[in-house]
């Protein structure tokens, strides 16, 4: 093998890969294996659960089953592009070995060209790894032409890296390398949350009907869809197994990856190259003037405030928000059912949006020395770090709470009360459960401790619940409590030693 | 007036002992320098003092203040700095130093511009510490351990990244303070700074101090003449 050629930068990137996959099952060979069996199994059930035969995608589809086909795959699509986006901006902007190479006598684009592929082939496993299940009970029930869906999931993955690598070059044309990094981000987050919005606010549309997707079926959108047989179904029909759009599709979409690395490869050095001379950022006013508190506070906005990374993320939390507000807005008259749907859905939201707040505050203090040595009470530290955190939580989930107080003033006193305990609680397990970590690494927390993943579910499931309860009135609310107080008490037990001090 | 620092007995265990029975005095207006191999236990002691790392065994003082019964009054007399600085990369120098005044109960942060100058910082204190190169960052921290207008303090290599002319810059800053009557405990590997820098220096061997004192009276202890400071360390590491 050639040192330096494609196959070799190939082999390079494959044992890196491997390795990285080795280190996440941790179990050991045969526990990973098991774990993988179990997930599969459990995601077959699911899928046979969840999966309803649709008489309209018979041998000769209607057009209400092309609709929902296409839908279904152009939000796929979409998520799949965002996950595209986001491994395209991180390979510009995470150093790692570029520097290494490409002070190295090797043609660097060789090796970009690898990744470039690499991206596409780690984003179709990791499609298929979660769309198999469904694509096999939909082959079981319908029959086997539906398994070509497993290589449409696979063009689609290569078209879906086209489209990311194309949109952030021209980005970095348009804007150049800083802007680039934050509207990549964003945009990256708002459209892989369109495929979760979009199918909550179908399923919204549908409330009601015994079908979760009958918005998409309705006979007014069949109406507007054009006729069968048009270019506009083929992702559908090659879904649906006809072998004419289904090679079309996979040779389209190995023509436009293969363009793409032409293209892409031989620029993607500059790129990188680019993204190291980021013009400086200036910050913005004093904090002098403030007690220990106050700066404690102040730093941890003006943290958040300037981290495009985290303002994506946020970003995304909010437009998680949009289905329930949709809700809200369809409901404003409708009186307190409607908003008992909403209450427990704002302050689950919230909780969760505060664990990961809370997160940055505690583990991802990038200077804890400096904090630890500062001649201040541990209580002020936690207290500052709690106050930004369900402070944070509040003011960004205002305005629905203001919306929910307009609609129902009591609902809103009690999702206000909701989520403000709910993100106390995840602080809460947060601050117990720290570990120091960089803030970067935020994406992976929820897989550093599965024990705080749950526990803070539970915790904001269960003050959600009580938070419905109490808005129905019920006083079966204080069970909910008595389980979310429970989940709290279990995860201050179990602290570990190092947090007991 | 008490000492800057007095430790007595201190002890750290982890899987073998880093510190173990160490006693150190250290009075104003003095620049104690500790010398050691890796892993002799300097770094363990900078950070039991720091109040970074409770000890197993034995008493901290600082300025007569029981560092272990009271932290929090023993800290507000202190800086620590390590040669790993930790700043917020999304902070601004001033903000930094404003923030870290603010811990101190400094609200005004009087010093910081000066500081600032001082370190040839002035024209990136507004600038994002995430551009600055690894030198000017440790400057930032050199400065944040400053602002707050310590009495004694606590340098883990602070000059390690620092280029000739700005280490110049750092020692002529803590010489400003020691003359004040703030008293420095500094480990550093340069063994040059510490023979022109340290009015006593320490050596630490398996967390135990094997020699302290002028460098006069170490060359006399090594019966190394008027050997430079590498070879009286090396002879005295030597001879354990």
């Amino acid at each position: 093998m050639n040192p330096g050629g494609l196959l070799w930068f190939a082999r390079h990137e494959a044992r890196l890969a491997w390795r990285d996959f080795r280190l996440l099952s941790r179990g050991g060979r045969w526990g990973g294996a098991v774990m993988l069996i179990g997930l599969a199994v459990v995601l077959h059930l699911v899928a046979a659960a969840v999966m309803h035969p649709d008489p309209g995608l018979a041998t000769a589809p209607d057009r209400q089953a092309l609709l929902v086909l296409t839908g279904l795959l152009a939000m796929s699509g979409a998520l799949m592009v965002s996950q595209a986006i986001e491994s395209v901006t991180r390979a510009f902007y995470t150093r790692g070995d570029l520097d290494l190479i490409l002070s190295s006598p090797a043609t660097a684009w060789k090796l970009f060209a690898v990744r470039i592929a690499a991206m596409a082939i780690t984003l179709a496993t990791m499609s298929l790894a979660l769309s198999a299940a469904f694509i096999d009970v939909q082959a079981w029930r319908g029959g086997a032409r539906w398994l070509a869906l497993y290589p449409v999931v696979v063009a689609l993955a290569m078209l879906a890296v086209t489209v990311g690598m194309t949109a952030t070059a021209g980005l970095f044309r348009l804007i150049g390398a800083e802007r680039t990094r934050l509207v990549a981000q964003i945009a990256s987050a708002f459209i892989g949350a369109s495929f979760a919005v979009g199918l909550q606010v179908a399923a919204i549309q549908s409330f009601g009907a015994p079908d979760r997707l009958a918005v998409m079926r309705s006979d007014s959108l069949a109406r507007l869809a054009p006729d069968l047989g048009r270019l506009v179904w083929g992702l559908a029909y090659a879904a649906m197994g006809y072998p004419v759009p289904l090679a079309v599709l996979m040779l389209v979409a190995a023509a436009a990856l293969g363009t793409a690395i032409a293209v892409f490869a031989p620029r993607f050095g500059s790129f990188v190259q680019a993204t190291a001379g980021i013009a400086e950022r200036r910050g913005g006013g004093r904090l002098k003037g403030r007690s220990p508190g106050a700066v404690l506070r102040a730093k941890e906005w003006a943290l958040l405030r300037r981290d495009p990374w985290l303002v994506s993320q946020t970003l995304v939390q909010l437009l998680y928000l949009v289905p329930p507000a949709y809700l809200l807005w369809l409901t404003f008259s409708g009186g307190l059912d409607a908003v008992a749907i909403l209450v427990p859905v704002l302050v689950t939201a919230g909780g969760q949006f505060a664990g990961g707040l809370a997160w940055l505050a505690i583990s991802g203090e990038d200077a804890p020395d400096l904090i630890a040595t500062a001649p201040i009470p541990q209580g002020l530290e936690i207290r500052a770090k709690f106050e930004a955190t369900v402070g944070g939580t509040l003011m960004v989930f205002g305005p629905f709470l203001a919306g929910v107080a307009v609609a129902a003033p009591g609902a809103g006193i009690v999702a206000t009360a909701g989520i403000a305990i709910a993100a106390a609680g995840a602080t809460a397990i947060q601050y117990w459960y720290r570990l120091q970590a960089t803030r970067g690494r935020i994406r992976r927390r929820q897989t550093a401790s599965r024990f705080t993943t749950y526990a803070e579910a539970l915790s904001s499931i269960g003050w959600a619940g009580a938070a419905a309860l109490v808005v129905g009135g019920s006083r079966m609310a204080l069970v909910p409590v008595g389980l979310a107080t429970l989940a709290l008490l279990i995860a201050w037990l179990l602290r570990p030693a190092a947090s007991r001090r | 007036m008490p000492p800057a620092l007095h430790i007595r007995d201190l002890t750290k265990s982890f899987v073998r002992p880093a510190v173990d029975g160490l006693d150190l005095l250290i009075h104003p207006g003095e620049f104690y320098i500790l010398l050691g191999a890796n892993g002799a236990g300097k770094t363990t002691t900078l950070r039991m003092v720091a109040g970074l790392l409770p000890p197993d065994r034995g008493a901290i003082s600082v300025f007569g203040i029981d560092a272990l019964a009271d932290p929090v009054a023993a800290k507000r007399v202190m800086a620590w700095l390590s040669d790993e600085p930790m700043i917020y990369d999304k902070l601004s120098p001033i903000e930094y130093l404003d923030f870290v005044a603010g811990l101190w109960g400094v609200p005004n942060a009087a010093a910081a511009p000066a500081l600032l100058d001082r370190l040839g910082l002035t024209p990136h204190a507004r600038q994002r510490c995430d551009s600055l190169s690894k030198g000017m960052r440790q400057k930032v921290a050199l400065a944040g351990a400053l602002v707050h207008d310590p009495k004694l303090i606590v340098l883990d290599e602070p000059l390690t990244g620092l280029d000739a002319g700005s280490a110049r810059v750092a020692k002529e800053l803590l010489r400003d303070r020691l003359r004040e009557g703030c008293a420095v405990l500094m480990t550093t590997h340069i063994l040059d700074v510490a023979e022109r820098m340290a009015d006593r220096i320490g050596v630490l061997e398996a967390g135990r101090l094997i020699a302290e004192g002028t460098l006069a009276e170490l060359r006399v202890k090594a019966g190394a003449g008027d050997a430079s400071l590498e070879d009286v360390f090396l002879s005295l590491t030597a001879a354990q």
